[in-house]
């Protein structure tokens, strides 16, 4: 029977049976402007096995392209890669439907997806390094712990040669290409950088300690299948290469200021600070009013920045809603080896420069400016002070980026 | 003195120990054996770092 979906060929026995969610602007608070993908996979071994699901609205979509090259109750086994619910939300609903014989997660896996659709003990817990037959196939589980889950793990078919690496080198970018070769570069860097900078950052050291643990392996990779975005079929090097990279969290010669405004003074402050920050010695400068600027773009920024500034004016003693916002997310993300400094505008009182400080301490951010505040509209000589605090923190930059060669 | 997982925020107070993990109240961090992980999301040893 002709299916409204179909499946997509990845190798001679893989099938890509995902869905494309377009719509999707705010996946839990990251602004997914390019939507995404939620990708599943189909090996159609002599025990036809399905790895991973999606997000519970796009079910009929994914059996519908299941359905396009085999009857969803011939699925043998469901592989769950990663317990986050935009990949098993319907896991109840599909084992219902496909009655597999067995579920496999990692041992946090079923911890996990217990504590989600409470499954009654029907998953089978697979350890870091097993290896489970197919019959003519094989895959192989290696944990990945904390990237980004404490469930997650990939799963390795031999043979082929695929990796499939859930959220591992993902992006969100929702497109009709299946494969990376088909999109243009900049476009996959930049949604590869967003990616990394929301949802690994936190966890760089172990990125780090994982993509080691992988090309020790040495298993031999013709492919890189995320859960989310396109599939890597050549040139794998360089996915894995950008997150190697990324991990290491050095400073880079790019400063952004942050900041949100009431009546314009801090704006002016801030386009000050720039000027300052590009006499200074930064390469480059993104200026980024948190009224038009989504917390998740200035953290894709920051990924690849080494001076954070950030400005505020004070309301009823406190700084403004949107700063606290940004700060929370990012502290939660840690950024690392950042130069910085604050200002900011007030009419009485003024509390907001001296709070951003505290905050910045917390997340060590290394200040190496005292705070510049304006009362009401900056005159000449408070925009020469922030033009300063700007020419401190980009010589400050300057010197860091030196000294990390 | 308490160490911190890295990964997920989990803190190790060697007056507590981990009971569930088999480790006894009073066991210093560095006295953990190599294999132990985080009770919480099961990252090994080498994550966590000294909690100032």
């Amino acid at each position: 029977m002709s299916q409204p979906f179909e499946a997509v060929k990845v190798s001679d026995r893989v099938w890509w049976v995902g869905a494309v969610d377009w719509g999707i602007r705010d996946f839990h608070g990251y602004a997914t402007s390019r939507g995404t993908t939620y990708n599943a996979y189909l090996v159609l071994a002599d025990k036809v096995t399905l790895i991973d699901t999606v997000k519970a609205p796009f079910m009929d979509e994914m059996m519908s392209r299941i359905a396009s090259v085999v009857e969803p109750a011939r699925i043998d086994y469901i592989i769950s890669n990663h317990s986050e619910m935009d990949h098993t939300g319907c896991l109840p609903q599909v084992m219902a439907a496909a009655g597999p014989e067995k579920v496999f997660a990692s041992k946090n896996g079923v911890e996990a997806l217990e504590a989600h659709f409470r499954l009654g003990g029907r998953v089978t817990a697979v350890a870091d390094g097993e290896t489970v037959s197919l019959g003519d196939a094989r895959v192989t589980f290696v944990e990945t712990r904390m990237l980004h889950w404490p469930d997650s793990m990939v799963s390795y078919l031999s043979g082929d040669g695929i990796l499939f690496s859930q959220d591992g080198f993902g992006m969100h970018l929702a497109s009709t290409e299946r494969f990376a070769d088909a999109i243009p570069r900049d476009v996959l860097r930049h949604e590869a950088a967003k990616y990394y900078a929301n949802i690994l950052l936190p966890f760089s050291p172990l990125v780090t300690k994982t993509v080691a643990k992988l090309k020790g392996l040495n298993l031999p990779l013709a492919m890189i299948a995320p859960d989310h975005g396109p599939i890597y079929r050549e040139d794998l090097g360089w996915i894995i290469d950008l997150w190697a990279e990324w991990a290491q969290q050095r400073p880079a010669g790019k400063a952004v200021v942050a900041f949100d405004t009431m009546w314009g003074s801090t704006d002016a402050m801030a386009r000050a600070v720039a000027e300052g920050l590009l006499a200074g010695g930064a390469e480059s400068v993104k200026v980024m009013p948190l009224a038009s600027c989504h917390r998740s773009d200035v953290a894709t920024e920051l990924l690849e920045a080494g001076a954070l500034v950030v400005g505020s004016p004070t309301i009823n003693n406190q700084m403004f809603p949107t700063v606290a916002d940004l700060l929370v997310y990012l502290e939660g993300l840690k950024p690392r080896n950042l130069v910085g400094a604050t200002f900011g505008s007030y009419g009485w009182s003024g509390e907001a420069v001296a709070k951003i400080e505290e905050w910045l301490g917390r997340m060590k951010v290394d200040l190496v400016a005292e705070g510049v505040k304006a009362r009401y509209v900056p005159d000449a000589e408070a925009l020469a002070a922030c033009r300063t605090l700007g020419q401190t923190v980009g010589r400050a930059l300057g010197e860091r980026c030196a000294a990390s060669g | 003195m308490k160490y911190e997982c890295t990964a997920c925020g989990y803190i190790y107070d060697p007056v507590a120990g981990d009971p569930d993990g088999g480790i006894e109240p009073g066991t210093a961090f560095a006295d953990l054996p190599d294999d132990w992980v985080c009770p919480e999301c099961g990252v090994g040893k080498d994550m966590f770092e000294p909690l100032e």
